[in-house]
C-alpha cells in the first residue's frame, strides 16, 4: 500500500468530506446573517455539488483496487462503483428535497452530516475487509443516528433516534463479535481470505462458524431492516424528519446491499477458485452440506430464513398501518426480503450483483420520491395518516400523479420500474436455483406483492376516489416539484426502457 | 398497421388527461375520436389480413440481454379480438356520453384500459403480454372505483385483487417457464418450441390456466365478475364482459394451451372419471355454465341478471377451449367475440338506457313502471339483446354455441347434456328478466298515468341509438354470414393445433 493508491482509491470519499466541511465554514463562517431559505439553498447546492465531483472521481478512478501486501482493502470498478455512483445520486437527491423543508434551522450541520453518511456509504460499497467495513458501518450508522433526531423541536424525532440508537448499537455490538470469532478462526481480516480459510481442514464445519454467521447477519440484517431485526425500522421512518427518513430509506440500504454482494461474491469466487472443477454450479441446496462447501450453505441458509420472515412479516404488517410512514417502512422490510432472496440464490456470474443492484437503486429512488410526497403532505396536513391524503387529487394534481406513479411502481405494475426490477431480480434467482425451494420462495414473493398491492390502493384510493375533506391547493415548493416529477419521469422512462439502466450497470464489469 | 391501434389510445390516454376539465364535451369527443381511430385500424387491419397466417407487425429488441422482444404480431384469432376492443371501445365511449363527474380522468382511464387490451392482444412474446395484461388492471380500479354504484369500493378492490392474484399466477408461470426453457427468451414461438419437460408442463399449464381463467370467470373465482360488473360504470362494465373477461380466455388459449399443451395430456389415472387437467377445467366451465345461469335466475337486481349471464356465456368459451379440436376451439373463440357484443349490448340498455332514467334496477319496482310503454327503444333493443343472448339462430351467439356444442360432443358427449341445461336455464333468465322489466301485466291506474305524464323520461340520444344499431348490427351480421369471422379464425386455430406457428 502506498498513499498515492489510497489517494487514488478513496478520492470520492475525500470529496465528500471536502464538501462536508465546505459547507461548515460557509455556512456558519460567511452566512451567519442570512437568512434561513438562503442558508438551506446554499448549503444544498454545495452539497449537491459535492455530490457531483465524487460521481466525478467514481467514474474516473480506474486501476486496481488498494490493496495491503496481497490482500485487498478496497476494491474498485465494478458493483462498488455502481453502489458508490448510486448512493452519491441519491444524496444528492435527498439534499435537494431539503430545500423545501424547514425543520432545523442547522442546516449546514444537517448537510454536513448527511454528506459524512455518505462517506461511510462509499466505504461499505467498496470494502473487502473486516474492519474497514466496520468503520464504514459506523460512520454511516452514526451519521443516521443523529440525522434521525435532527427535528429538534419534535418529540417524536428523539424518541426514534434514541430507538434506532439503542438497537443500533446492540446489533453493531453483534457484528463485531461475529467479526472477532471469523477472524479467531481463519487469521485473516479480508473477506477471500476468511472464505478460503473456513474450507481448510482444521476450521470448516466448526459450529463456531455457524455462530459468527449468526451473528453477522444479525448485524447486517439489522441494518438492511429485515426479520427479525427490523423493529427500529416503523419508528424510525414515522420520527425522523422527512429527508433523513428519505435518506436512511434509500442511501443506507443502497450502501448495505452492497456489502452484502460483496461477501457473496467473496464466498462464491473463492469456493470457485480453490475447487476450480466443479461443485460450483451444485452450490448450496441438495442434501446435508459437505464440508467443503465452507461459509456458502449456512450463510444462504440463514439469507434465505430472513428473506421469507421480512417478506411475509413487511407485507401483512403493512396492511395494518394508518401512518402512511410506518406503511412505507413495512413495505421496505418487506422490499429487503425480496432482495435477500437475490443474495441468498447468488450466481457466480455477475448477473445477481446487478439486478440486486438494479432493484435497490430503482427502489432508493422510487422511495425517496415517496418520503418527498409525504413530507409535503406531512407539512399542508400536520400529519402522515392516510386520511391526510384526502383529495389529494383536487388539492394538488401534479402531486397525486406523483404518488400514483411511485406507489403503483413500488406495487411492481408494468411498465413501471419496480415490475422489472422484480422481474429482473426474480429471474435471476430462478436461474441459480433450479430446485424446489427456491422456486417456492420466489412464488411466495410474487404472491405476497399481489398482498403489497392493497395496501399501496389504500393511500391512492385516499388521493383519487375518497371524497375530499378539505380542498384548499397544496402549494409545493418549485426546487421539491421539479425533483418530484423528475424522479416520477424517471420510474417511467427506466421502466419502459429497462435495457438503459440494466446496460450502464453491466457496463461496470469485466465481460465474462 | 394494427400496432397503430396501441399507440392511438394511449396517446389518446394521456391528451385527454391533460384536457381542462371543463369543458367535458371536449374530453368526450377527443375520447370519441381516439376509440373510432382504434376502429378503422383494426377494422382496416381485419380486411388488409383476412385469412392470412401470423403477421409480424414490430420487432424490437427490448432487453437483448435477456431476450425479451418488443414483438408484436397478428394472426387471425388476434385480428378479430382487436376488432372487438375496438367496437367494445366505441360503444363504451357512446354509452358514457353523460358523464360528467371528472369527465377527462373518466376517458383518460378508459383509453388506457383500451390500450392494454390491445396490447395484450397483439403482443407475441410472454413478457410484452404480461405488461399489457397488468397494465390493463388499474385503470379498471378506477373506473369502478370513483364512477361505479352499488359498493363500488367494495367491488373496485374486490376486482383489482383477484386479478392480480391471477397475474401473479402467470408471472409465476412466465418466470418458470423462462428458467426451465433456457432458451433466454420470453418470445411465445421460442418458448413453444423449446419442448418444456411434460413434468413442469404438468404443474406450470394447471397454474397459468387458472391464473388466466379468473379474469375469464371461471368457477369458482368468478365471484370478481357479477359485483365488479354490477358496480361498475355502463361503460365499465361493457368492457368489463366485453373484453377484459377476453383477456383471460385469450391468455389460457394463447399462453396456457399453446404454451404448455402437455399439461392437457391424461395423468394416467383417473378419479371419478376425471383424469386429466382437460377434464378438470372442462367440469369447471360446465359448473359455470349452468351455475351462472341458474343464480342468474334467482336475482332481483337486473344487472345482477346480466352479470351472471357473463359468468355462464364464459364457461362455453371455456369449454369451446377445453374441447382441443377445431370446431371447438374456433366456437370459444367465436363465442369470444359474440358474448363481447352481446353482454355489451345488455349493460348499455341496463346500465345506461334504463337505469339512467328509472335511477332502480330491482326488478320488482322495474316491474311497476311499464317500460315497454315508456321506453319502447329500450325494450325493442332489449329483446333484440335477448334474443342473441339465449342464442337463437340469426344471431352470433347461436353461430359461436352450436360450435362450442358439436366440438365438445366431439370429445366427450356428456359435457354437451350438461351444457344443454345451461343454454334452457339461459332462456328463461331471459325471459324471466324481460317479461318483469319490460312487459309486466298490470295495467296502469289513472293516478299513475298522470304521474307518469308528469315526469317523462328523458328522450333516447343520438348516442344510445348509434351504439345499440352497431352491437346489434354486428352480432346480426355475423349471425347471418358467420364465415366473415370463421375465416378469419379457422387458418389461426388449425395452425394452433398443429402445433406449428402459422
Amino acid at each position: 500500500m502506498n498513499y498515492a493508491d489510497l489517494f487514488r482509491v478513496t478520492l470520492p470519499e475525500t470529496a465528500l468530506e471536502v464538501a462536508a466541511l465546505l459547507v461548515l465554514v460557509v455556512d456558519l463562517g460567511f452566512l451567519r446573517k442570512a437568512a434561513l431559505k438562503t442558508r438551506v439553498a446554499v448549503a444544498a447546492l454545495l452539497g449537491v455539488v459535492g455530490c457531483g465531483a465524487a460521481v466525478w472521481a467514481v467514474l474516473t478512478t480506474g486501476g486496481p483496487g488498494l490493496s495491503y501486501g496481497d490482500e485487498l482493502l478496497l476494491s474498485v470498478g465494478g458493483t462498488a462503483a455502481v453502489a458508490q455512483v448510486g448512493i452519491l445520486v441519491l444524496t444528492a437527491l435527498t439534499l435537494l428535497l431539503l430545500i423545501g423543508s424547514d425543520f432545523t434551522k442547522n442546516v449546514g450541520e444537517y448537510v454536513a452530516v448527511v454528506l459524512m453518511a455518505a462517506t461511510g456509504g462509499l466505504l461499505i460499497a467498496s470494502a473487502q475487509d473486516l474492519l474497514v467495513i466496520f468503520i464504514g458501518l459506523e460512520l454511516l450508522s452514526l451519521g443516521l443516528y443523529i440525522l434521525t433526531a435532527f427535528a429538534k423541536s419534535s418529540g417524536k424525532s428523539a424518541e426514534a433516534a434514541m430507538k434506532y440508537y439503542l438497537f443500533g448499537g446492540m446489533s453493531a455490538a453483534f457484528l463485531l463479535f461475529g467479526f472477532s470469532y471469523l477472524y479467531g478462526l481463519t487469521g485473516s481480516t479480508n473477506l477471500h481470505q476468511i472464505v478460503l480459510g473456513s474450507l481448510t481442514a482444521n476450521s470448516s464445519g466448526s459450529p463456531l462458524f455457524y455462530v459468527a454467521l449468526v451473528l453477522i447477519a444479525a448485524g447486517l440484517g439489522f441494518k438492511v431492516a429485515a426479520v427479525p431485526f427490523h423493529l427500529w425500522a416503523p419508528d424510525t421512518y414515522e420520527g425522523a424528519p422527512a429527508p433523513a427518513a428519505a435518506f436512511i430509506a434509500s442511501v443506507s440500504k443502497v450502501a448495505s446491499f452492497a456489502l452484502l454482494i460483496s461477501i457473496g461474491t467473496a464466498i462464491l469466487h473463492a469456493v470457485r477458485d480453490a475447487y476450480p472443477t466443479g461443485f460450483v454450479t451444485v452450490f448450496i441446496y441438495v442434501g446435508p452440506a459437505p464440508k467443503y462447501l465452507g461459509l456458502n450453505m449456512p450463510w444462504t441458509l440463514t439469507l434465505a430464513m430472513m428473506a421469507a420472515a421480512s417478506m411475509i412479516i413487511g407485507n401483512l404488517a403493512a396492511l395494518a398501518q394508518l401512518s402512511v410512514r410506518r406503511l412505507l417502512a413495512y413495505s421496505a422490510i418487506a422490499h429487503a426480503g425480496y432482495i435477500l432472496l437475490g443474495l441468498a440464490y447468488f450466481s457466480y456470474s455477475p448477473r445477481s450483483a446487478q439486478a440486486i443492484l438494479y432493484y435497490v437503486l430503482t427502489y432508493g429512488l422510487t422511495t425517496i420520491g415517496a418520503f418527498g410526497v409525504v413530507s409535503v403532505v406531512e407539512r399542508a396536513t400536520g400529519s402522515d395518516r392516510m386520511d391526510a391524503f384526502l383529495g389529494l387529487h383536487r388539492r394538488n394534481p401534479a402531486l397525486a400523479a406523483v404518488l400514483l406513479i411511485l406507489f403503483l411502481s413500488l406495487a411492481g405494475i408494468p411498465p413501471l420500474v419496480g415490475f422489472w426490477a422484480k422481474f429482473n431480480l426474480f429471474a435471476a434467482v430462478l436461474s441459480v436455483g433450479a430446485g424446489p425451494i427456491p422456486f417456492a420462495l420466489v412464488a411466495l414473493a410474487v404472491a405476497l406483492s399481489a398482498v403489497s398491492l392493497y395496501y399501496y390502493i389504500q393511500v391512492l384510493k385516499r388521493a383519487y376516489v375518497m371524497p375530499a375533506v378539505d380542498e384548499t391547493p397544496i402549494a409545493v415548493h418549485p426546487v421539491t416539484m421539479i425533483v418530484l416529477v423528475g424522479i416520477a419521469a424517471a420510474v417511467v422512462l427506466l421502466g419502459m426502457f429497462p435495457a438503459v439502466l440494466q446496460g450502464w450497470i453491466a457496463g461496470f464489469y469485466p465481460v465474462m | 398497421m394494427l400496432s397503430l391501434t396501441i399507440y392511438i389510445s394511449f396517446i389518446g390516454a394521456l391528451v385527454v388527461a391533460m384536457l381542462p376539465a371543463k369543458p367535458s364535451s371536449m374530453a368526450r369527443i377527443l375520447a370519441l375520436m381516439v376509440a373510432v381511430a382504434g376502429l378503422v385500424v383494426g377494422v382496416l387491419g381485419y380486411i388488409a389480413d383476412f385469412g392470412k397466417g401470423l403477421v409480424v407487425l414490430t420487432d424490437k429488441a427490448w432487453v437483448p440481454a435477456m431476450g425479451i422482444h418488443y414483438l408484436l404480431a397478428a394472426d387471425g384469432i388476434s385480428r378479430t379480438l382487436v376488432l372487438l376492443t375496438g367496437l367494445a371501445a366505441v360503444a363504451g365511449v357512446l354509452f358514457s356520453w353523460n358523464i360528467e363527474l371528472r369527465t377527462n380522468e373518466f376517458f383518460a382511464f378508459f383509453l388506457a384500459l383500451i390500450g392494454g387490451v390491445y396490447g395484450v392482444f397483439l403482443s407475441y412474446d410472454l413478457f410484452l403480454l404480461f405488461v399489457f395484461y397488468e397494465i390493463a388492471i388499474v385503470p379498471k380500479y378506477f373506473l369502478i372505483a370513483i364512477w361505479g354504484s352499488t359498493r363500488r369500493e367494495y367491488a373496485a378492490m374486490k376486482l383489482a385483487l383477484y386479478s392480480f392474484v391471477g397475474s401473479a399466477m402467470v408471472l409465476i408461470g412466465l418466470l418458470a417457464a423462462y428458467a426451465t426453457s433456457g432458451s433466454h427468451s420470453t418470445s411465445l414461438i421460442a418458448l413453444h418450441a423449446a419442448n418444456l419437460p411434460v413434468s413442469f408442463q404438468m404443474w406450470c399449464f394447471p397454474l397459468v390456466f387458472i391464473g388466466f381463467g379468473i379474469l375469464a370467470g371461471m368457477w369458482p373465482f368468478h365471484t370478481w365478475a357479477p359485483t365488479g360488473h354490477v358496480a361498475a360504470p355502463t361503460a365499465a362494465s361493457m368492457l368489463l364482459a366485453g373484453v377484459v373477461m377476453k383477456l383471460g380466455a385469450y391468455g389460457c388459449l394463447r399462453v396456457g394451451i399453446w404454451l404448455f399443451p402437455h399439461g392437457l395430456d391424461p395423468w394416467g389415472w383417473s378419479f371419478i372419471g376425471i383424469g386429466s387437467w382437460r377434464d378438470v377445467f372442462a367440469v369447471l366451465a360446465v359448473i359455470g355454465i349452468v351455475y351462472g345461469a341458474l343464480v342468474a335466475l334467482a336475482q332481483t337486481d337486473f344487472k345482477f341478471v346480466i352479470g351472471y349471464s357473463s359468468v355462464s356465456h364464459m364457461g362455453f368459451v371455456l369449454l369451446g377451449l377445453m374441447t382441443l379440436n377445431q370446431v371447438g376451439i374456433t366456437g370459444a373463440v367465436m363465442q369470444m367475440f359474440s358474448h363481447g357484443v352481446i353482454a355489451g349490448l345488455l349493460f348499455a340498455i341496463v346500465g345506461r338506457i334504463v337505469y339512467e332514467r328509472t335511477h332502480t334496477r330491482q326488478l320488482a319496482e322495474l316491474e311497476t313502471m311499464h317500460l315497454s310503454r315508456r321506453i319502447p327503444f329500450a325494450a325493442w333493443a332489449f329483446v333484440i339483446a335477448g334474443m342473441a343472448s339465449m342464442g337463437l339462430p340469426g344471431f352470433s351467439g347461436f353461430v359461436a354455441e352450436l360450435q362450442v356444442l358439436i366440438g365438445a360432443w366431439i370429445a366427450k358427449p356428456w359435457w354437451v347434456v350438461a351444457a344443454g341445461l345451461g343454454i334452457v336455464v339461459g332462456v328463461a333468465y331471459t325471459w324471466r328478466a324481460m317479461q318483469k322489466a319490460f312487459f309486466s301485466d298490470g295495467k296502469a291506474s289513472a293516478h299513475e298515468l298522470e304521474k307518469e305524464r308528469a315526469h317523462p323520461f328523458a328522450a333516447i340520444t343520438w348516442p344510445e341509438v348509434t351504439g345499440v344499431a352497431m352491437l346489434a348490427g354486428v352480432s346480426l351480421a355475423v349471425g347471418l354470414y358467420p364465415r366473415i369471422l370463421l375465416d378469419q379464425i379457422e387458418p389461426a386455430v388449425k395452425a394452433l393445433l398443429a402445433g406449428g406457428v402459422q
